[in-house]
């Protein structure tokens, strides 16, 4: 067992864990996030993405003990109360889901995307670097359109801040 | 995956000296191949040693005529540097090709290098880039360092340190990957060195892991030309067949690689 503090969406969370505990089943199981989906458990999927120092990774693949320290965002803590995420506001717009399992994986994904090319992003890309998130429903079409969306919403925010 | 205990040195000696003094020890790095392991259960090491927090681990340093990177430098950290790009851009290439984002976010170049998967892309660039492996003990070259499936040179307990690539004239990359699983089924590192060397590793495909190619180096040698490789084919005996593609289509691949890492020296776009 080993006590590790980890930075949950703000919050500092501590809890003793075994060694062998996903961050994933200590973001699920130990604090009772549940909106962290795990599909394949195998590194795959892209389901269980989630922010591990302001950076997309699979959380399924990550010992928690190894997280120690680290600052941790989940899709829990995008929206701003009850105002969404841009991207949550962009899939909800498009409806780029259909039963919802991948999409939290995917908005954590895309964020991380939008964030990376600081909105400068084409289709190309965008269905490029879904590349670890696998949605077996809509065919990603509409999951493409509300990244550009949020892409072009990130890129007009950014430049009225410029001025 | 079964219990273990976590290590997390922050000096080579301590983490050698936890290694050495442990039953069934393993090290970790960004743990992308050894954490699907453990969940499956086709590993159970006791002790689980994380060496990414050992500082010589750590940094890209170039200099004129060499690339050093630390083993624990994330894919996507290589993908990204503008300093490698500058004078390897295949290296970087190769580096933003393998798994996905999120992959890269955490695999590592020295989890790579010292797993030696026959389908990982980094003992590619290694071997043909001429690269001197430097461990905590010792500075083994490439040539020596791959010794067949998942088996190179480290010796229990030895930690690779830092790859030391040789900045060729030019050089390019190209895999062919399995539509499912993206790794490579098969794929080309094609470099000519500053001294007039051409070197050309193939991974992914070859039956003893990644190798070199040493007719088509003596082909691009005399024209470093997709042309020059023209009716060069690959013994099938010596390539890996599976479920996903038998030898005979692999030995095709190869040779197909090798004429599309011609004709990408220079680029960082990889197929």
């Amino acid at each position: 067992m080993s006590r590790v503090t980890i930075t949950v969406n703000g919050t500092p969370q501590t809890r003793d864990v075994e060694d062998r505990t996903l961050l994933v089943q200590f973001i699920r199981e130990h604090l009772g996030l549940t909106g962290t989906h795990v599909g394949c458990d195998t590194t795959q999927c892209g389901a269980c993405t989630i922010h591990l120092d302001g950076k997309a990774v699979k959380s399924c693949t990550v010992l928690a003990v190894a997280a120690d320290g680290s600052d941790v965002t989940t899709i829990e803590g995008l929206a701003d109360g009850s105002i969404l995420h841009p991207m949550q506001q962009a899939f909800h717009e498009h409806h780029g889901l259909q039963c919802g399992y991948c999409t939290p994986g995917m908005i954590m994904a895309s964020v991380d995307m939008v964030r990376r090319h600081d909105g400068v992003l084409d289709e190309r890309t965008v269905r490029h670097e879904l590349e670890g998130n696998i949605c077996r429903c809509t065919g990603y079409h509409n999951i493409v359109k509300a990244v550009l969306d949020a892409a072009e919403k990130h890129r007009a925010a950014h430049a009225v801040a410029a001025e | 995956m079964y219990t273990t205990t976590y290590h997390k040195p922050k000096t080579l000696a301590e983490a050698v000296e936890l290694y050495e003094g442990s039953e069934e020890p393993s090290y970790l790095s960004g743990g992308h191949t050894l954490i699907p392991t453990l969940k499956s259960r086709l590993a159970a090491p006791q002790h689980l040693i994380d060496v990414r927090a050992i500082p010589e681990l750590s940094g890209i340093e170039v200099t004129t005529d060499k690339v050093i990177i630390g083993s624990a430098t994330k894919h996507a950290v290589v993908a990204a540097s503008k300093e490698i790009k500058a004078v390897i851009p295949a290296l970087a290439g190769l580096a933003g090709s393998i798994g996905d984002v999120q992959v890269r976010h955490m695999g590592t170049i020295g989890g790579s290098t010292a797993n030696n998967d026959p389908a990982a892309d980094y003992p590619s660039a290694v071997l043909s880039l001429d690269a001197i492996v430097h461990t905590d003990r010792r500075a083994i070259p490439a040539d020596e360092y791959f010794q067949g499936l998942y088996t190179t040179a480290l010796e229990p307990g030895e930690i690779l340190v830092r790859i030391e690539f040789r900045i060729p004239e030019i050089a390019g990359y190209a895999k062919f990957r399995n539509p499912a699983s993206r790794y490579a089924m098969a794929a080309a590192f094609v470099s000519k060195h500053r001294d007039g060397h051409i070197r050309v590793a193939i991974t992914g495909a070859g039956n003893e892991g990644v190798f070199r190619w040493t007719e088509a180096e003596e082909r691009l040698t005399e024209n470093l030309s997709a042309e020059a490789l023209e009716g060069l084919a690959i013994d099938p005996s010596r390539m890996m067949g599976d479920m996903h593609a038998p030898a005979d289509y692999r030995a095709h691949l190869v040779a197909v690689m090798t004429r599309r890492a011609v004709q990408n020296l220079g680029g960082t776009h990889i197929l």
